[in-house]
């Protein structure tokens, strides 16, 4: 095993899924001899050469209806859309196409691609750069929506995206690209997408949430332990759409509290969406309402104000502490 | 039937005044006052000292990510320099020296390039749109401006600026489509600077020119030499004249050179090669005009040294001004501005959360 950030690890899902399988090709802005310019898809263009690592002119819409007819063809395009805030030049190719080419052409045809790219806050980027909007792909009914929170869930998701059958929307949080390193092993290893992760146990409390925000409510489930005592338990969700709620269910089940978090704006966000499924099936065991830590709803501050807006730690201990107190 | 040739209507010309060696082609001489020669040489010079503050700036970690200009100042101020106050400029994000000389103060520059909102604020009285980061979006805004001012029988302008790069977005080709069939009053320029990141112009079209893609649109496009401001200006000015008078949108193509990265997190070595960045220093549009107003005689090399002088002390209060003034601006309930006429309630509920989180946590680091 190696240590790997999630660019190198995202680097290496790219890799071998290219060397197993030739209908997998890259495509996408600055992807080829510059390697991306987070260098996810460093050095690819050298070892399969630029007919299978595409340097695209600047259009996110040609690069997504391409990468459609390439999989409608039988190819598995894996683009990259530089930054998520650009992904909305290519809305109406997911939105009338790709989500639904299978649904239109009664399964003859299917668009096994991936659209790859950076989300969230927390880098200091310029304006664009930094936002969170997952909800308008979870929104899409045909799409699958992940967003990994460390090298080795972001490795193994991202094979298992390419391998779908169907268009996944893939956001990697780009606050987590290289804050930290973790064991990648070198052979396979897939994960499943549609299955939220329990990462730390416990029996008082169910914080969820995913991505970058997975590092505060870790953070915050430690000082609550050491702190006051509590046990909470933490749910990586990891897949957005279709959102799996067995486990968080079963979860809220045991714990009757429940914490969710993201980055993206409250209103209409994931985790309106999730707090309606515990409700539906796991009402009559809460103990308290569920509390949503999320960003405001309001556009993410240029980067000197956007820790303020970023859901700190501080934030999702008050509101576990207000859950708990109910 | 035999197949035959249409004839399209144009043709592209090049466009060059100013040669690499500071020669004049007489002939073309746009004849501008000897008081704006001096009031561009001075704009290009604070632009291009200002660029270099910044990247310093930005190097101490003072301010964020931001994209040099050096290189490129002929190409973007030659043009704006053709508008009236009044006339209407739609920015990309590398016409810095275009936003100085249409009134941007400096220190909104640092403001904005430090992650502050309160930079990008626009004073009543100047007609630009805020820099615009997704790229080519803002071109059709250009054609809107244009047709409501053509709506409400005024004589204003909208000019629009983007990179090569943009010329590949959807928007830039729905823009010109537009402007040519309704005929708006509009001038797009394109700072053709050879690269989009680390794309070059090859691989992001396969046009000869990027001008001629106007022909498609059914308006002129011409081609002009980018780092010569005359022939910008020149072909700005008729560009501009020709929309004022109900002629119609042009497309002008500067063929221009970024000398520095993309923005401060890119690395150029990655794609190009120092050769050809040699190369276009040899075509820097600053000296080449500053060689051409000391032959004419409105400058000598000692009046050059201490306009630098000044412009690197005018940067330096604007520094000194940015940075005082962030300080005040430090509270993050800002963030909560600026985004409805009137608030959403619950907005307004979670601005007074925030307030009071925020409270809670000056209490609790004061009790430490
Ligand atoms: C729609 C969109 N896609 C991608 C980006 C990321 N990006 C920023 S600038 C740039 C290249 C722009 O090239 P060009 O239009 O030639 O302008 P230049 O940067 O050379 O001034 C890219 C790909 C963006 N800002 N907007
Ligand atoms: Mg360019």
């Amino acid at each position: 095993m190696a240590k790997m950030t999630m660019v190198q690890a995202l680097n290496l899902a790219l890799r071998q899924e290219m060397e197993k399988d030739d209908s997998v090709v890259v495509l996408g802005e600055d992807v080829g001899v510059d390697g991306g310019v987070f260098r996810v898809t460093d050095g690819l263009i050298n070892q399969f050469g630029d007919q299978r690592v595409l340097d695209t002119p600047l259009a996110e819409s040609g690069i997504v209806g391409m990468s459609i007819g390439m999989a409608a063809y039988g190819l598995k395009p894996v683009c990259e859309i530089q930054f998520s805030g650009f992904a909305y030049q290519n809305f109406h190719q997911i939105e009338n196409h790709a989500a639904r080419l299978r649904w239109r052409s009664q399964d003859r045809y299917h668009v096994p691609m991936v659209l790859r790219a950076p989300y969230g806050g927390g880098v200091r980027a310029l304006e664009h750069h930094s936002e969170s909007r997952e909800a308008y792909w979870a929104h899409t009914p045909g799409l699958k929506m992940v967003i990994p929170s460390g090298p080795r869930n972001a490795r193994g998701l991202l094979v298992s995206a390419i391998r779908d059958p169907d268009p996944v929307i893939f956001y990697e949080p780009k606050a987590l690209y290289r804050a930290f390193r973790e064991d990648v092993p070198e052979e396979e290893e897939i994960m499943a997408i549609g299955e939220p992760r329990c990462v730390r146990q416990g029996s008082d409390l169910t914080m969820i949430s995913y991505g970058a925000m997975m590092r505060p409510t870790l953070e915050a489930a430690v000082e609550l332990k050491e702190k006051d005592g509590v046990e909470a338990e933490v749910i990586d969700l990891l897949t957005i759409s279709p959102l799996n709620e067995k486990i968080l269910v079963e979860s809220v089940k045991k714990t009757g509290r429940a914490v969710v978090i993201h980055e993206a704006p409250r209103s209409f966000g994931p985790g309106a969406e999730i707090v309606s499924r515990l409700m539906e099936k796991a009402f009559y065991y809460l103990e308290a309402p569920i509390e949503r830590v999320t960003g405001y709803d309001i556009i993410i501050p240029l980067f000197s104000r956007e820790k303020a807006y970023l859901p700190s730690v501080q934030r999702i201990i008050r509101s576990a502490r207000k859950v708990l107190a109910a | 039937m035999p197949r035959k040739k249409i004839s399209i209507p144009n043709k592209i010309e090049y466009l060059s005044i100013l040669n690499e060696k500071s020669e004049l082609d007489k002939k073309l001489d746009p004849d501008i006052s000897d008081n704006l020669l001096l009031k561009l040489h001075r704009t290009m010079l604070l632009a291009r000292k200002f660029d270099e503050r910044l990247l310093s700036l930005q190097r101490q970690g003072r301010i964020g990510t931001f994209p040099p200009i050096s290189g490129q100042e002929a190409a973007h101020l030659g043009a704006v320099a053709a508008l009236r106050p009044t006339d209407w400029m739609v920015p990309a994000f590398r016409e810095t020296a275009a936003e100085i000389w249409r009134g941007r103060t400096l220190e909104s520059v640092i403001i904005y390039n430090n992650g502050y909102n309160e930079g990008a604020a626009i004073p009543e009285g100047r007609y630009d749109l805020p820099i615009s980061v997704p790229v080519g979006s803002q071109i059709l805004h250009a054609v809107g401006l244009g047709w409501a001012a053509k709506y409400r029988q005024k004589d204003d302008v909208a000019m629009a600026f983007f990179g090569d790069g943009a010329t590949s977005e959807g928007d830039f080709h729905e823009g010109l489509n537009f402007a040519a069939v309704f005929q708006a009053p509009v001038v797009f320029v394109c700072q053709n600077n050879q690269w989009a990141i680390s794309i070059p112009l090859a691989k992001q079209t396969r046009s000869k020119t990027l001008a001629q893609k106007a022909l498609a649109y059914g308006m002129p496009g011409i081609q002009v030499d980018g780092n010569d401001i005359l022939a910008v200006f020149a072909a700005a000015r008729e560009a501009v004249e020709r929309a004022r008078s109900g002629g119609g949108p042009t497309l002008i193509e500067c063929v221009t050179y970024r000398l520095m990265m993309h923005t401060t997190a890119d690395d150029p070595k990655r794609y190009r090669t120092d050769k050809e960045v040699e190369q276009w220093k040899n075509r820097d549009p600053l000296p080449r005009f500053q060689n051409y107003l000391i032959r004419k005689g409105l400058l000598t090399e000692d009046k050059i040294a201490k306009a630098e002088a000044e412009v690197v002390q005018e940067i330096q209060e604007a520094v000194d001004r940015a940075e005082k003034q962030m300080k005040e601006l430090g509270d993050p309930v800002h963030m909560f501005a600026h985004l409805y006429a009137a608030m959403p309630p619950y907005v307004e509920e979670q601005k007074k959360e925030f307030e009071r989180e925020l409270a809670e946590l000056n209490k609790e680091a004061d009790h430490g």
